[in-house]
């Protein structure tokens, strides 16, 4: 391992780490804007020109609040709590490919930060690590409301999980990989052989589960019964205050990010778009690569936005309800598409 | 037992269809008229820089009004303090000299007079009670401010603009 490894590395690390802070960060924003113009309203417009200074000064609010930790509560799980559900939203991001390698004076630099032959696997363990950020941070608190809350996030979390997992499974079988940088090459382009490249024209259903099952675990809603103020007063923060409680809102910005990202990247061909390879015969690799990672990022917002447009429409559901759907619903019907996807791929390969 | 008016409707809840209990196609409906919601102008008034316009009778912030050559209307009776069902106003009167003739109408004159915007209600019963037709709630929306000293108005702030200076 050579130093210009490690450097190349660690500003990529630094970069991502970065612009996903930073996309956080201005979701918060993007979420009080969209919300706004859903319901006709004009939204936060006074701090800078069309409010774009509005994160800041809520970092700002948030790091200058007085930090409470209760009397009661376990102080260093408190204190844990915050810090591992952001981390574990963090993390996410490393085995994400952002584009096609570029060339940087003769040397090929991979946009990725590991590509590791289990990448797939490694997202579902870190989603499923950040329910203990939840978990601990509301059981610390010694708040009954707060520990209800997390409850319902973990048991929401691990059902939903199952179906998340039951129709990747289905998406593997067509990929034969679990690098997400093999799964991205394979939808090179966007149509080959009479059919899109798209995983998502393979496999509708099973993005479709995979999305519902997304929105579950990053708790947003409709699916945001840990956070439901009616309820549970604040959900599983109510006893957090100043940045503690900035860390949990800004995990879930954070998870919200990644698991768009890891949509684009398994079902909407990642950093792949229509003509690329005339691209790069008519441009370069790097200009090539650069558009391939705006055509990402492209797709990471449409998907932050189409989060935020459903919050604004649906209705929470009821705790009876999610469960149905979750267990009753969306598991047989993954299993059902695994089935189906198994079948075709047979067919296909043997006649 | 039946209904004699045959007005109640009663409520029939019928299990969820098929189609019903997939949500999407309500779903999808649902985000049609939201994401419709996002062409369509927005209500909202931009309050300090655009104001909306208010109606005729509507009840501002209090004036003290001069009369045609520019002289101070109001007497100092009292009888808007008195009406005011909030307490909000007070006053001091004082005699006019002869060399103030030009300043103030009658021979008595408010030397202070004060409303405290905080516990003023703008029922508009101070306007009603004034018998020199000096007081009258044409202003503005009373603006925010920080402390509670700032929102007892003095005349200065309450006395119509000179005729001279109004033209």
């Amino acid at each position: 391992m050579d130093s210009a490894f490690v450097i190349e590395k660690f500003i990529l690390v630094a970069v991502i780490f970065g612009i996903s802070l930073v996309i956080a960060m201005y979701s918060t924003y993007a979420e009080r804007k969209v919300a706004a113009y859903l319901q006709d309203r004009l939204g936060p417009d006074r701090a800078g020109p069309f409010g774009i200074l509005q994160p800041l000064a809520d970092g700002v609010k948030m790091f200058m609040k007085e930090e409470i930790i209760p009397a009661s509560s376990n102080r260093w799980l408190f204190i844990v709590g915050p810090g591992l559900a952001l981390l574990c939203a963090c993390i996410g991001t490393a085995v994400i490919p952002w584009g096609s390698p570029i060339e940087i004076g003769g040397k090929i630099v991979p946009l990725q930060v590991a590509d590791i032959n289990v990448g797939v696997l490694y997202i579902f363990g870190v989603v499923s690590l950040g329910v203990y950020g939840v978990m601990i941070g509301g059981w610390a608190s010694n708040n009954k409301y707060s520990l209800l809350s997390a409850i319902r996030a973990a048991s929401q979390n691990i059902s939903y999980e199952i179906a998340m997992g039951l129709s990747i499974i289905a998406l593997l079988l067509v990929t034969n990989s679990l690098s997400l940088k093999e799964i991205v090459d394979k939808q090179h382009g966007f149509w080959e052989n009479g059919w899109f490249t798209w995983y998502f024209f393979k496999q509708p259903l099973g993005f479709l589960i995979f999305m519902v099952c997304s929105f579950a675990e990053t708790n947003r809603a409709p699916f945001d019964l840990p956070e439901c103020e009616t309820e549970l007063i604040g959900g599983y923060h109510t006893e957090y205050s100043s940045m503690k409680l900035g860390f949990y809102l800004f995990a879930e910005y954070i998870n919200m990010f990644v698991s768009s990202a890891v949509m684009a990247t398994l079902y909407f061909g990642g950093f792949n778009y229509p003509f690329m390879d005339s691209a790069v015969t008519h441009l370069g690799q790097n200009w090539a690569s650069i558009i391939g990672v705006a055509a990402l990022f492209g797709k990471i917002v449409f998907f932050i936005f189409f989060f935020m447009w459903v919050r604004w429409t649906i209705p929470r559901f009821r705790y009876d309800q999610l469960m149905n759907l979750g267990w009753k619903g969306l598991i047989p019907l993954a299993i059902a598409n695994i089935i189906i996807t198994g079948v075709v791929i047979a067919i296909i390969e043997k006649f | 037992m039946e209904s004699l008016s045959n007005k109640k409707k009663v409520l029939e809840q019928k299990p969820l269809s098929f189609m019903e209990r997939m949500y999407l196609p309500a779903i999808a409906k649902g985000m049609g008229i939201t994401i419709s919601h996002l062409f369509k102008k927005e209500a909202t008034v931009r309050y300090p820089e655009v104001e909306r316009e208010f109606s005729t009778n509507f009840r501002g912030m209090h004036s003290l009004k001069r009369d045609e050559n520019g002289k101070e209307r109001c007497t100092a009776c009292g009888l808007c303090a008195l009406s005011c069902p909030a307490e909000a106003i007070t006053m001091i009167a004082a005699e006019r000299k002869p060399e103030e003739k030009h300043l103030y109408r009658e021979e008595k004159y408010a030397a202070t007079y004060e409303i405290n915007m905080l516990r003023c209600i703008f029922c508009g019963l101070c306007e009603e009670a004034c018998p020199k037709e000096a007081i009258y709630l044409d202003g503005p929306i009373v603006p925010a401010d920080y402390l509670r000293k700032d929102f007892i108005y003095g005349k200065d702030k309450l006395v119509e603009a000179p005729l001279e200076m109004k033209k």
